[in-house]
């Protein structure tokens, strides 16, 4: 369906008769000269520091205690029933206590029914306190991390990048990406922020050093 | 209703009407000095903020000089990804589009994403007429479209209303659109966001088409991008089986490089963050995860006028993000109703009037809406001279049939400011009369004196004072 396809592309090209023919788009120079990366310091130190500013919850664990930190979380939270995506390593919820539910496509309803849910992630941007993910490996689809009122992220210290430019480079825009900074959020009302709209409520991530 | 913004008065009588209102000066001076706040601890943070913001206004006029290069390179990315896309030359193009397409999935009702375009359109109108109800899922467009008010700020449409008020409009009126608001709603906000989610979760999780806008479209991977806070974008973009997004055809970046300058330049201009709590991107559709059908709505709606005017085109750079609203003398006091358009403050002074033309008396108003202090420029992320298109578009409104009185005023100004000897003339006999000189001009400049004070007349031009002087220096030997 084509619409005005002709009509619009007409009226653009009439729109720049200043821009000489010859002119390609790489002949407007974009000058590059900004940092990749701002606070020089210890990147988990930093990445602490913006999750909690933004009022998530944080821990820096071992790789030999994540199982047992897992559960502990979740028994803090008192979740009942925790969602995992399929390919979640079996490790990290072999010492929970909550029903563990596998997204064998689970509807919608389902979700909503869970207290948590448990995924890892793709890349985290330190100096903004950004997790993405991107729906690999221990991720799931995104409706696991949205529906549920609780979410509980594992990082790899390995997955940090000082910044934005780095996290971009190592992303696949071809994969739905989710960036998360900090629980849900609002400050429509009189600019007052408030955490916790219609995303999780509440964020915890744990880092695994 | 009034959700619509035509046969406003021109800017000077909606802004003396907003002046006057005392709850309104409070709310958004408050409002604006938060957020500005914010906004300066945060760029201030980083010392490459100049250099970020030469790249951001580099890459747009790179789009927007090849604009018809990087939309076919965006319509073949997202077709190729799974997607549809469709070109609207106008607002009831893009209405008849939408509208279309919901009647396609049999559904009656969407969940919408706050979208700018779409309320340029005034999409739920038309949808409304076509039997389709659009739910707003943001907290503030939800209370301007409970309330049927009008948004006054890009970012925050509701700056205007106070949690009082909002505790309000939610008691009184969620009960006709679905879960109503609980029977001991307090004003704090809190409480407020929690009516709201408990309002809006039902529509989220039941809803199969959602409408949404989006920030950034990178034509080389058909990947289109929403920035936002609270979940509900999300929750549009991601549990609906139907999506269509309406996108301006400048909202295009060439590559997915070139997110890594904006998803700086826009969280810290715009909520002063450094990052909004969620952004989505999507490329097509992907099975087994989020909508199964996207369609992608590009709309011109005057933007290619916009494109034409050289000078006017750096308008087209602008990523929404309101540091121009929140930094304005002139918005803070006049709110952003008096602008007439879903684009108020000094953004809306000069995109409003190039999209919509200038043939209605507000529109030619708006280029005047402004004391040119140059705040705006300072703080745009993309570097747009809001000063200098304001003066450009004044110089175009005046050759045009607005502001006659105010043409033929400057005229007979030149006349006399031309010619040394008309000009003392001229000054000694205002001198002579100041004592006639009414505070309001009678006939066409009356509505120019409304606005104006007329300056005193001093009894004595400075030429006239300094020959005296002169003169008083010769006889007495000078001080």
């Amino acid at each position: 369906m084509s619409g005005s396809r002709e009509r619009v592309l007409a009226r653009v090209r009439a729109a720049l008769a200043d821009v000489p023919r010859a002119e390609e788009p790489e002949d407007v120079a974009v000058p590059r000269g900004y940092a990749r990366a701002h606070t020089p310091v210890e990147l988990v130190e930093l990445l602490v520091d913006r999750l909690e500013d933004y009022k998530a919850l944080t821990r820096r664990v071992s790789e030999a205690d994540l199982p047992e930190e897992i559960a502990a979380a979740l028994a803090r939270r008192s979740v009942g029933r925790v969602v995992v995506p399929t390919d979640l390593p079996g490790e990290w919820t072999s010492r929970v206590d909550a029903a563990v539910l596998t997204d064998e496509a689970l509807d919608i309803a389902a979700l909503d029914a869970a207290d948590g849910v448990l995924t890892g992630c793709a890349v985290v941007a330190a100096e903004t306190g950004t997790i993405v993910l991107d729906a690999g490996p221990a991720q799931g689809r995104r409706a696991l991390t949205l529906v549920p009122d609780y979410h509980l992220c594992v990082v790899r210290v390995d997955q940090i990048v000082p910044d934005v430019p780095d996290a971009v480079s190592r992303l696949d825009p071809s994969r739905p990406l989710t960036w998360i900074s900090g629980p849900s959020a609002t400050s429509d009302i009189e600019l007052d922020r408030v955490e916790g709209v219609h995303g999780p409520r509440t964020l915890e991530v744990l880092i695994v050093e | 209703m009034s959700g619509t913004f035509l046969g406003m008065p021109p800017f000077p009588q909606a802004a003396g009407i907003a002046t006057g209102d005392a709850q309104l000066r409070h709310n958004l001076r408050k409002a604006t000095h938060t957020i500005r706040g914010r906004r300066a601890s945060v760029v201030g943070e980083l010392d490459d903020w100049a250099e970020l913001r030469a790249a951001g206004k580099a890459i747009k006029d790179r789009t927007l000089r090849h604009l018809d290069v990087y939309l076919e390179r965006l319509e073949e990315t997202v077709t190729a990804a799974g997607g549809h896309v469709h070109w609207a030359a106008d607002a009831a193009e893009a209405n008849a589009i939408v509208t279309r397409l919901v009647k396609a999935t049999g559904e009656t009702e969407v969940v919408k994403v706050k979208s700018m375009a779409t309320q340029e359109i005034e999409l739920n109108e038309a949808l409304a007429e076509a039997g389709i109800t659009a739910y707003e899922t943001d907290l503030a467009e939800l209370i301007v479209q409970l309330g049927e008010d009008r948004p006054s700020h890009i970012l925050v449409p509701a700056i205007h209303r106070n949690r009082a008020e909002i505790r309000e409009i939610f008691d009184r009126t969620m009960s006709d659109w679905g879960v109503p608001a609980p029977e001991d709603l307090s004003d704090d906000p809190r409480a407020l966001a929690e009516a709201a989610r408990v309002h809006l979760r039902e529509k989220f999780l039941t809803t199969r088409v959602a409408v949404s806008g989006a920030n950034f479209a990178v034509a080389d991977t058909g990947t289109l991008v929403v920035l936002e806070s609270e979940g509900n974008g999300r929750m549009c973009l991601t549990l609906p089986e139907t999506l269509i997004s309406v996108v301006g055809i400048e909202k295009l970046v060439p590559t997915w490089q070139d997110l890594e300058v904006f998803m700086q330049l826009l969280p810290r201009s715009s909520t002063g963050e450094r990052m909004n709590p969620y952004t989505s991107t999507w490329t097509g559709v992907t099975p087994g995860d989020g909508p199964r059908e996207f369609h992608l709505v590009l709309l011109d709606n005057g933007r290619t006028d916009v494109l034409a005017d050289e000078v006017g085109r750096q308008s087209l750079r602008c990523i929404r993000c309101s540091a121009c609203l929140n930094i304005c003398p002139v918005y803070e006091r006049a709110g952003g109703h008096a602008y007439g358009s879903v684009y108020p403050g000094p953004i809306g002074a000069i995109l409003t009037p190039q999209l919509r033309g200038t043939s209605s008396e507000l529109d030619a108003s708006l280029p005047y809406a402004s004391s040119l202090c140059g705040a705006c420029y300072e703080v745009c992320p993309v570097a747009i001279d809001i000063p200098e298109v304001l003066v450009h578009l004044r110089g175009k409104v005046t050759q045009g049939k607005g502001h006659a009185a105010e043409r033929a005023a400057m005229g007979a100004a030149g006349w006399v400011l031309g010619d040394e000897k008309r000009l003392g003339l001229a000054q000694r006999a205002a001198g002579r009369a100041r004592n006639l000189v009414p505070r309001r001009l009678p006939g066409p400049g009356a509505a120019w004196t409304d606005t104006r004070d007329i300056p005193d007349i001093p009894a004595e031009s400075f030429r006239d004072w300094w020959a005296g002087h002169e003169k008083e220096k010769k006889k007495g030997g000078g001080r």
